[in-house]
Parts: C-alpha cells; structure tokens; sequence
C-alpha cells in the first residue's frame, strides 16, 4: 500500500502555496495538512495526487484566535487545540466535547478541523458542528478570497464548493450567546469510529420556552445539514421530553439516507429516534 | 513413564517470559525486519474478479518499468504443481486444490495471477499495476446454502460431505417428546492478525540449501511439503522461523506466496522478499467461520437429549487449501460437546464458492459447532420450560463416565475424552459468577427498562494432537541449558513455558534455559503450534528429556563426589548431597565438562551431558470450559456492551497461570469480535467490502469487559505424564454462543439470535420485528 | 516526481543522514533507511497504530506521514525508550504484567503510552482509556496493556 509518486512542494507562504495551486490545480494537486484523510486514500491509490502542496510550514496557518464574537480557526490548527477550551462559553465547551468523537488522539495530533471541513466526509462530527453553528468557510485562490456558509458548502460525500485552485484559509464560527445550550449525540460502532449517525443541537431557554434552536444531523445524508423543519419544531416549545421526542419524529421523517450497502435506512432513521432527545436534553 | 516433577519452583509459577525482552526493545526480528544484500521484493498482481475465464496476461508495460527484474505468470512456473493437503494427498479432492498463479480461471478476487520481481517495494506496486488482465465473466457463487454450482466440467463445487452417524435417530425422533429445531448461521470472520504475511527466500548456491525465512506454525511440516512440490531433498530445504506477529491458525499454512518466493530465489539468482500488505491480506488470507446449520434435537420429557442431527454447509471458499476439509470434520466431530447424545448424525456440506479461500481459525470448526449447540441447548430449555442450567446438568456427561468414548473420529483420531468433570465446573462457575444473584439483578433491571441479560455457555475444546513429538537437551561447560524443540511460537510464550518446565526437572533457573524452536536446520522433526498442542507434547518431550540429563548429571556427580545417586540433588544448577553444604556439590557445567568429547573417558557414560527425549500420545486430550456473561442491549440502537464475564476453564495443569490467563482473555476477547464486530462481507458480484480496518472492525480497548478468569486443574490429562491441556483456543471456543444466550435474555426473547455477528442494525431490526408481532 | 530528497532525520537523538522519495512513509524511512525496525507496520492505513512513534513528543501515526515532513523535528521510536541496558519503567511495566504475546503491537503501544504519559502526567484514568482504544492489539485482550500502563503512570508520577 505504498502511494503512486507525486512531486512535493513544501511552501511557507499562503501566496507561495497559492502560486502553487493556480499552477498545478488542474493537474491533480492536492493540500497536505495533517493528512490523516489524505493519505490512507494515497495508501490506497484511491487518490494520485501528482503535486502535493504540504502547507504545514505556513505559520500564518496555524492560528486560532477569538475576535469580535467570531472563533477563527486557521488552516493548520490541529485537533488537539479543541482538548483546551477555544473560546468563551457554551461553543468552547461544545468543541471540547465533541473533539473527543473525531478519530482517536494520534490522528487528532496530526488532523486538522479545517482538513475535516474540505475533506466532507458525511460522517465527519466538525462538518456537523460547522453546519449547526452556522461557520463561514474561507476560502482563497491566488487571486481572490470567497467565504461561503456552511450551510451551502457541502455538496455530496468529499465534495464541496472549493475549487481546484483554492483552498480554506479559515472557517469562522460565530459563538453562541453566553446562555446557549449545547448537546452532542452521536453513534459508531465503536468510539473514534466513523459516525453512522450524530446529532448536534443548541437552544435558548427564554420565558421557559425553546427558542433560537439550531438542530443539524450528520453521517446519516451525503452531506450534514440543518433540519429548518425540526427546528420550527421546536420553536416555542417547553423544553420536555415529549417535545424533544416530537422533534425527533420530525427528523427522521424529514431525512434522505445514504443507503451505502451497509447502513440501510430504516436503521438511520431509528438511531435518530435516540439520538435527537439525546442531543436535546444534553443540552438542557 | 512417570515424570514427577521433584522442585515445582517454576511449574505452576507466573514468572516473566523469556520472550519479552527484544519484543518490548524493539529487537524482533518479525517477516519484515529480515534483508538480504542484494534482495529482490516481489509484489502480486490479484485477480479484480471473482469468476472469469483469463483470457490474456499482458505483462510487457510491467516489465519495462526500470527497477523491474521479472514478471511472471502462470506459463513461468508451469512445472509447479498445485499445493498439497498438509496431511498427504486425497485423490477424490485433488481438482480443488489452488495453483500457485492462477491458470485458465480465477476463482475469487484477490487470487494470485502474476507476481513482480522489483528493486524496491514502491517499484514493484507501481509496476504491478500496469498488468492487464483480460477476462470472460462466469456466474459467480457465494452462498454454500444455495444448490452446489459446477467448479469444473463434471465437477460439483460441493466438493466433500463430511459424515459421522451413530445410534438410531429415526428412532430417537419418532420417540421424543419434544424436538427443537433452529437455522443458524455464523458470520465469515478470520484471525487477522496484526502482523500480516510475509516469507524470504534465499538460495544458497555455495551449498545448494534453499532457505525460507518467516515461517510460522508448522516448520517442519511445510519444510517437508516444499521440499517435495520442489523435487529437493528434505536436508537442502531449511526454513527458518523468527518472530511472529500472531497465528491464530491462518499463518503458517503454505500460500502460493511462500512458493514463489522460493523458485524465484533460485531462478533469479537473489534473495527475493514478499511482504503483505493489509489490504491484500483482507482478501488473500485464508478466512474462516462461515456455516450455515440447519440442526434438529430430540428429547424426552426429562429434557434429556435422545438424539442429535446436523446437516451443515460449510463454505470452503475458492479452493481447497493445505487444510482440505478439516474445519468441516472438525465440526462434526466436536459438535455434540460436553453432553450425552445418545444418536448423532451429521452431514457437513464443504461447498467451494467464489469468495477468499477458507480454512482455520483458533477453535475451527468449534466457535460454530459450539454455537449451534449451545444455542439449540437454550431453545429447549425454553421450550421445556427447564432453566438453561437445568438443561445442562441433565445432559452432562458424568465424571464417573470418562474416559468417554464417542462413535466419531476427526484429524484420524477416535474421540475419546480423557478426563473431565463438566459439572463440577459448571457449579464452580456458577459459584463464581454468583449466577442466582446476577439472575436477580439483571432481571430487576430489565423490569427498569435497562435491557441486561445473563449468558451461559458450555463446551469441551481439543488439544495436544500428536502423535509425537522430541526434543534435545544440552548441558554447556558453563552450566546453561539449551532446549532444542521442533515446536514453534507465535507469540504465546512457548519457550518460557518449554523453560520452566526442563528448570524444574533439571533444577536449575529457567532463565538459564535457551529454547529454541522453528529450525529445521537444528532438529529434522516437529510439531510446531497449532491445535494447542506445543505446550501439551513439547513440555512432555522436554520433561523426558531433561529427567535423562538429570539422572545422567546424577550418576556422574555420584562417581565424582564418591557417594551415591540417591544421596544428591541438583539445585540451582549444582549438584549436591540432600543433607551436605553446596561447597561439597558439583556444577552441571563442571559435569558437562567432564563429559565434553575430547576428554577421553566419561565415567562409563557416552560424551556430553545431552539427550533426547521422545513423547508419544494416543490421543487428543479435551480441556473443558464455562463461559458466563453479562450484555446490556439498547433497544433503541441496537448495540450491545459486554459488561462483565467469567471464564472458567479446567486446564488439567497450568504451568504458567499468568500465560494461560493471557491465552483465554486473549481468545475470548477475539470471539467477542466474531460475535458482534467481524465480518467480511462481499457484494452481489462476489467484491469483497470488508478491505480495511475501517470496515472489518476488531475490538479495542473500548469493547472489552471486566472479564475474570476461573482456572481449574480438577481433571489432568490422563494422557501425558504433565497432565496437561492445551489452552490456547479455550477463550474463544464458546464466546459466539455465551453473547447470543446474553442477549437472548436481555430481551427476554429466546431464540432471537441465530445469526452472527450480532450488528446494532441487525439486532434493531430483530427487535423492531418482535415488537410488531407482539402488537399485531 | 520521483526525485530523492536528501533528508537528515534526527531519530532518538541521532542524526541519519537519508534519501528518499517524497512519497515514502516516515515509517518506512525509519525501518529501513535509518535500519530502526522496532516500529512495525499492521495496516499502512492509519488504524491499527503498530506505527506510533512520538513527534516532538506526541504519538502520531508514522505510516501516515512522509519522511520529507520529518526534518528538522524530533523522533522518537521504542529504540530510544531505555537508557542503555536500563529498560524504560514502561518497558519494564509490560514485562511484569504480561502486556504482550506476540509483541508486534508492543512498540506502537509504549511510544503512545509514554507519549500520554510525559504530555499529561495527571491524566485521570478514564481519560488514559480513552487513548489507549486508539491502538489494536490482536493477541492479549488489553487488560494486561492496561494494568502495565496504570502501574507506569504510578511510578513515573512518584518520580518526578
């Protein structure tokens, strides 16, 4: 399982590695970040990149910092960043937790958040999170930068909106107000496996009631998305049992599952009987 | 012959493995770690289908690639002869057998079709692709269930019926009072081991010895096959066995792989070397399991059995490799287990389909059977209204009965069960377990909507398959011992244990004691390690032996020290008088120094201080064990968490505890993934799926429970003078069998497993399927 | 493509002096051109974890890395884990306890092990769990792995 040969380039500049890519883009060149992703595929010959453009010495990359109610996430941040607490309140502690679903932590010393998000694998937890916390993906070519929501970034299983000649400088998450409520669900066979199914969710409680909810499912479609019909759902409703389990109902019936030959959807569907009222009442 | 063991210092004690050091410095020498100057690396092309005619091999691109030495295809090698049934050929089964490169048809996807001779690995992958292969598609064939398919022009793809009959079970049926009859099926699963396969080989042209690095399990007896489908002598064949990453009865046997390697170091004048890598593995190596059972039992109103009938299809895979039908026989032979079956019929369909090769896997043939058995045991007890334990206890056999002879025969030997008290275990386990308790409370917390469910399973495993085995003991002038054995290690700790055993017969340490093993080069005959059999006659061999080293020390010392045999003793190497200062005594090393060749006189003894030993077993010996389980089952998914569980295991002897401990958590925690993780899985057109780790699921460290481990010594091989049995398969054996009764009870619904493994979708939609019967 | 690099690779505190295509792995680099075979390779894939070495101190997988990353940052491999004829307190751990059978997973578990440990000598023991799952062992069960890797902990804590 050795990779087919490809020309390395190790450029320490985001122009540099832009340069790169608007030279080398149509001709098969793939970023290396933390490459946990990445090479398995190469391993496998399942990709041939034949220019690898490794951007692990751009230092500029490797920031995260919080700036005006935004958790700006460099390229290069690795998994790991997400054990410490990133930023202020509930979306800080949302990361912490979730972080502990991505892989297993020798992946996670190497992988990074922003390669999950241009990798798209539908069972990738940050692609969830990215999708329920409405982030902004960076993206930038030698001649021009774009951000694009979350929400229309995913196209399909590893396909996404970034072209040949760009790639994500940073995804942006807006954090969520101090008294925000965060749950995580999610089920794989084993822990660190990939998700079959996971559910992030995120409400107020105003007067008592629901309000502000934010509900997204990943690993069940080809692509994690916001489920706006549960979410209505749930708008206004007293945060019981009974209603987070009406809103799973909405769920499963709203979905459209990867039928992939192994997970069918009837079992989809029944995971997220359990895991949108687990998710819900985490958060509460 | 009586072997007591004077000093039990090392039998019988958990001392540290000899083993460990290298492994734990990152000194092992494993398949991978081995080069030669001047190597070649070979690389195989595998078949993308899983039935065609090969119309054309075209290796022209392949051979261009700078850095490529040769290719080869099957007009290369066509003196080759296909590869041979370890134990001799079988005529009636010889047109299954697999050809080193596949010829005319490929028969399953990942078979061999040519082989790249390469500089450098990376090389070789890259040429390796650029051969072409042009096929014809066949129909393709999966299920060893559906009608038998032609494998061959007049040849049915059911290749053998493994039969064993005894009693009168039309009779037994006609008379019973209930009969319970179940379909069950056993996932495809494998060993698969961390260590994938690899093999070297070198030609020694100076001294026309050709050499195979790498070896495993069984040296010796591959040695003698290569030498034969090679036409060579037995002493220009050597093979040489170093560290090796885990058996568990998949490596070891001969692939085509190992067979390339071979002429290829001869034809091409340099050592050629052949690592796996995983994903070749995930289709290559052989695999196991796979049974359908269709199995009928009869009992009277006692709940006791009256008769037992099996038909089973067993699906062999593409070819019939160095096992042939075994894991079938094995089945047939083992099934009826622990219990009085007073009529037994079985008929084991060994099919050949369009899927990887099959053949054994730590307790072949017995991770199914127990299965089958086990769970038709709990279906009657539901059915009769008995306890699951109950049920058991009826139809143990009895102390008072061993040796018990069962009308069946399996690997040419009679099964006889040489000592064993089931119950006594059973009550023992239950003791243990404090099974009235866990009955209370996994039943209160069901009563809770916690869905957890209690597990039972009972079995009688094989081990010590002989017939013979030898070993050589030395003395040096410095007192240390070497052990040369025939056995082989495949990480289970044979040598410590070979060592503990000569140290206590030889009083001396054990850390004193070099065992060596998988040389053909330094001992022509040998057992190897498979049917946990290294432990049961090496150990007995080198007891013999070592009790000749002693008694011949004992002698000499006596002429030295001008006293009699009968006054000394040997400890920690010297040999002295019972009641005397060790000053007064005389170093096995001196001994061995009075005995060296150039002395002259021995004292009457023939040189060195060295002999031999030869052990000889009629037959297998049976350990026997209990399995109890704790699961709790999530309704709403499907996933079940092993809690806690309880081995209990009578071993006869155990001459390590801490290492048997080892073997049976080790077993059972890969028949848990065989349960409820492991399966390798094809699509419609016979396309493997379960290619990587990410797909074929093995247990980590998350999956495993609190699991305790009950070992007994109430029945000791009559067979050997150690009294030993084998441990090596006692934890998996029944762990399919334990987690389908768990669950069972969790759900409160027996007889709601019969397939494995248990998946979280699989099981949902059992339970879903359940709830709208109950409201329909 | 297919131009060597020529690398120097500091492994256990030594400098080797390498050349490499880009593509080959760090693993294999380390194996066979610095002739360090300890660390293994089980899947090539990123999974079983036989591959783990430390990077600067961290467990990563080596399999999943090229040599031409490696320069210029600190390796470490099971080769580098005792100090001259005296085994690591780990190596020592694994002995005691029976933490291995066939020993090829071993050194991929002590570098993950020691990586933990020297990084966050407090961890609590659930969380100490929860990163030991991150490598595959076919032949022991783990529980011995685990009870090695408690028992280590104790003492490095002690002596520091």
């Amino acid at each position: 399982m050795k990779p087919a040969a490809f020309a390395y380039y190790a450029p320490r500049s985001a122009e540099e590695a832009l340069h790169l890519l608007e030279t080398h883009g149509d001709d098969e060149a793939r970023i290396l970040a933390g490459g946990q992703s990445l090479v398995p595929m190469m391993a496998y010959r399942l990709a041939r990149p034949a220019h690898l453009i490794d951007i692990n010495g751009i230092s500029e990359f490797g920031t995260m910092t919080t700036e005006a109610d935004v958790l700006r996430i460099g390229a290069g941040v690795r998994h790991t960043a997400f054990y410490d607490e990133v930023a202020p309140g509930p979306t800080g502690a949302l990361l912490q937790n979730v972080v502990h679903h991505v892989a297993d932590h020798p992946i996670r010393v190497r992988g990074t958040f922003c390669g999950s998000i241009a990798h798209a694998d539908p069972a990738s937890e940050w692609c969830c999170i990215a999708v329920m916390l409405d982030a902004s993906i960076v993206v930038r070519s030698a001649r021009s930068e774009r951000s694009i929501a979350a929400g229309s970034f995913f196209h399909g299983p590893m396909t996404t909106d970034v072209r040949t000649d760009e790639l994500i400088t940073e995804v942006r998450i807006p954090i969520l107000p101090g008294d925000a409520r965060c749950g995580f669900a999610e089920f794989s066979r084993r822990p660190g496996d990939f998700g079959i199914a996971m559910v992030a969710a995120s409400y107020r409680i105003l007067g008592g009631r629901i309000a502000e909810p934010r509900l997204a499912v990943g690993g069940v479609e080809h692509r994690p998305r916001r489920i706006s019909e549960a979410e209505r759902a749930l708008a206004g409703a007293t945060p019981t049992r009974d209603a987070f389990r009406e809103a799973a109902s909405v769920v499963a019936a709203a979905l459209d599952p990867l039928e992939d030959g192994i997970d069918e959807a009837v079992f989809r569907r029944s995971l997220l009987l359990a895991l949108v009222p687990q998710a819900l009442e985490r958060a509460a | 012959m009586t072997t007591t063991l004077r000093r039990t210092t090392w039998v019988g004690a958990s001392v540290e493995r000899l083993e460990d050091r290298p492994l734990v410095t990152g000194k092992g020498l494993f398949a991978a770690d081995i080069n030669f100057a001047r190597q070649l690396h070979m690389r195989i092309v595998r078949s993308e289908h899983a039935h065609a005619v090969l119309k054309n091999v075209d290796t022209t691109a392949a051979a261009a690639v700078a850095g490529v030495v040769a290719v080869w295809t099957a007009k290369d090698i066509a003196d080759l002869p296909p590869i041979e049934f370890r134990e001799g050929p079988q005529p009636k089964l010889a047109p299954f057998r697999q050809h080193v490169l596949a010829r005319e048809r490929v028969r399953y996807v990942g078979e061999p079709i040519a082989a790249v001779f390469a500089e450098d690995p990376y090389v070789a992958e890259d040429a390796a692709e650029l051969v072409t292969v042009e096929v014809e598609h066949l129909p393709v064939l999966l299920d060893a269930a559906s009608s038998p398919a032609e494998f061959a022009p007049g040849l049915s793809t059911e290749a053998a019926v493994c039969k064993q009959e005894y009693g009168d079970i039309p009779w037994a049926f006609e008379t019973s009072i209930h009969t319970v009859a179940l379909d069950l099926a056993i996932g495809r699963h494998s060993g698969v081991p961390l260590e994938t396969r690899g093999a070297l080989a070198r030609y020694d042209a100076a001294r026309d010895v050709l050499e195979l690095h790498g070896a495993a399990k069984v040296p010796h007896k591959n040695r003698e096959s290569l030498a034969k489908m090679l036409g060579r002598s037995l002493a220009s064949v050597q093979v040489y066995e170093s560290h090796v990453g885990g058996g568990f009865g998949i490596r070891g046997e001969l692939y085509p792989e190992d067979i390339l390697v071979l002429v290829a170091a001869m034809r091409l004048g340099r050592p050629v070397k052949w690592i796996e890598d995983r994903r070749e593995h995930m289709v290559a190596a052989n695999q196991s399991r796979q049974q359908r059972h269709d199995i009928r039992a009869a009992f009277d109103a006692g709940g006791r059995l009256l008769g037992l009938s099996d038909t089973f299809y067993h699906n062999q895979g593409a070819y019939l490799r160095t096992h042939a039908t075994r894991v079938a026989d094995l089945t047939c032979a083992i099934l009826p287990g622990p219990y009085v079956v007073p009529a037994y019929r079985v008929h084991g369909h060994c099919r050949l389909t369009n899927t990887t090769p099959t053949a054994t896997y730590r307790a072949p043939g017995r991770y199914e059977a127990n299965f089958a058995r086990e769970r038709m045991m709990d279906a009657a007890a539901a059915k009769l209204g008995l306890s699951r334990v109950e049920i058991r206890r009826r139809n143990l056999i009895a102390a008072h009965e061993m040796p018990y002879h069962r009308p069946v025969t399996t690997l040419g030997d009679e099964v006889v069960y040489d000592s064993g008290d089931y119950e006594l275990l059973l009550n023992k386990a239950l003791a243990q377990a404090g099974w009235d308790d866990l009955e209370r409370e996994t039943a209160a917390r069901r009563s809770r909507g916690d869905l957890a469910g209690l597990g039972l399973a009972v079995f009688v495993e094989k081990s010590g398959l002989g017939p013979t085995d030898g070993v050589r003991i030395s003395v040096d002038t410095s007192g240390f011992v070497e052990v040369i054995t025939g056995g082989a290690s495949v990480g289970q700790g044979f040598e410590t244990v070979i060592a503990q055993v000569c140290a206590d017969v030889l009083g001396v340490d054990y850390r004193r004691v070099r065992v060596v093993h998988g040389r053909t080069d330094r001992i022509d005959t040998g057992v190897g390690a498979h049917a946990s059999r290294a432990t049961v006659l090496t150990a007995n061999a080198a007891a013999i032996a070592a009790e000749k080293v002693r008694a011949k020390a004992l002698r000499l010392a006596a002429q030295l020290l001008e006293t009699d045999v009968a006054r000394l003793t040997i400890v920690d190497g010297t040999v002295v008088p019972k009641d005397g200062a060790p000053q007064q005594g005389i170093g096995l090393g001196e001994i061995a120094h009075r005995l060296r060749p150039s002395a002259g006189t021995w004292g009457g003894e023939d040189p060195t201080l060295a002999a031999e030993g030869w052990f000889t077993t009629p037959h297998m010996t049976y350990p026997y064990g209990v399995q109890i389980a704790v699961v709790q089952v999530d309704a709403q998914t499907g996933a079940v968490r092993v809690e806690k569980a309880l081995i209990a295991y009578d071993i006869g002897r155990a001459i390590n505890p801490m290492l048997v401990r080892g073997q049976l958590v080790g077993g059972f925690v890969q028949g848990l993934g065989g349960a409820l993780l492991e399966e390798f899985r094809y699509d419609a057109s016979g396309q493997p799926l379960s290619v990587t780790f990410a797909d074929y699921l093995m247990p980590s460290l998350s999956d495993v429970p609190e699991v305790e481990v009950l070992l007994t010594e109430d029945a000791p091989s009559t067979l050997n003078p150690l009294g030993i049995k084998g441990a090596g398969e006692g934890g998996i054996a029944a762990v399919g069998a334990l987690i389908a009764s768990a669950i069972d009870d969790a759900l409160e619904s027996p007889g709601l497993i019969t397939e494995l493994p248990v998946t979280p979708q699989k099981l949902k939609a059992l339970i879903d399927a359940r709830l709208r019967k109950r409201v329909a | 493509m297919n131009a060597f690099a020529h690398l120097q690779l500091n492994v256990n505190g030594q400098v080797h002096h390498v050349e490499v295509e880009p593509r080959k792995t760090l693993a294999d680099t380390i194996r066979e051109n610095c002739g360090l075979t300890g660390t293994h390779l089980g899947c090539e894939h990123g999974v079983c974890g036989a591959c783990t070495i430390l990077l600067d101190g961290e467990p990563i997988r080596s399999c999943l890395m090229f040599a031409v990353q490696a320069e210029g940052r600190n390796v470490r491999t099971v080769e580098g884990l005792q100090d001259g004829d005296r085994l690591h307190v780990l190596q020592q751990a694994f002995i005691a306890e029976h933490a291995l059978q066939c020993g090829f997973c071993t050194p991929g578990f002590l570098m993950l092990i020691v990586g933990i440990l020297e990084k966050y000598p407090d961890i609590a023991e659930s969380q100490l769990l929860e990163f030991l799952s991150s490598n595959l062992c076919r032949c022991t069960g783990y529980e011995n792995i685990v009870k090695a890797a408690l028992n280590a902990a104790a003492v490095m804590r002690t002596a520091r």
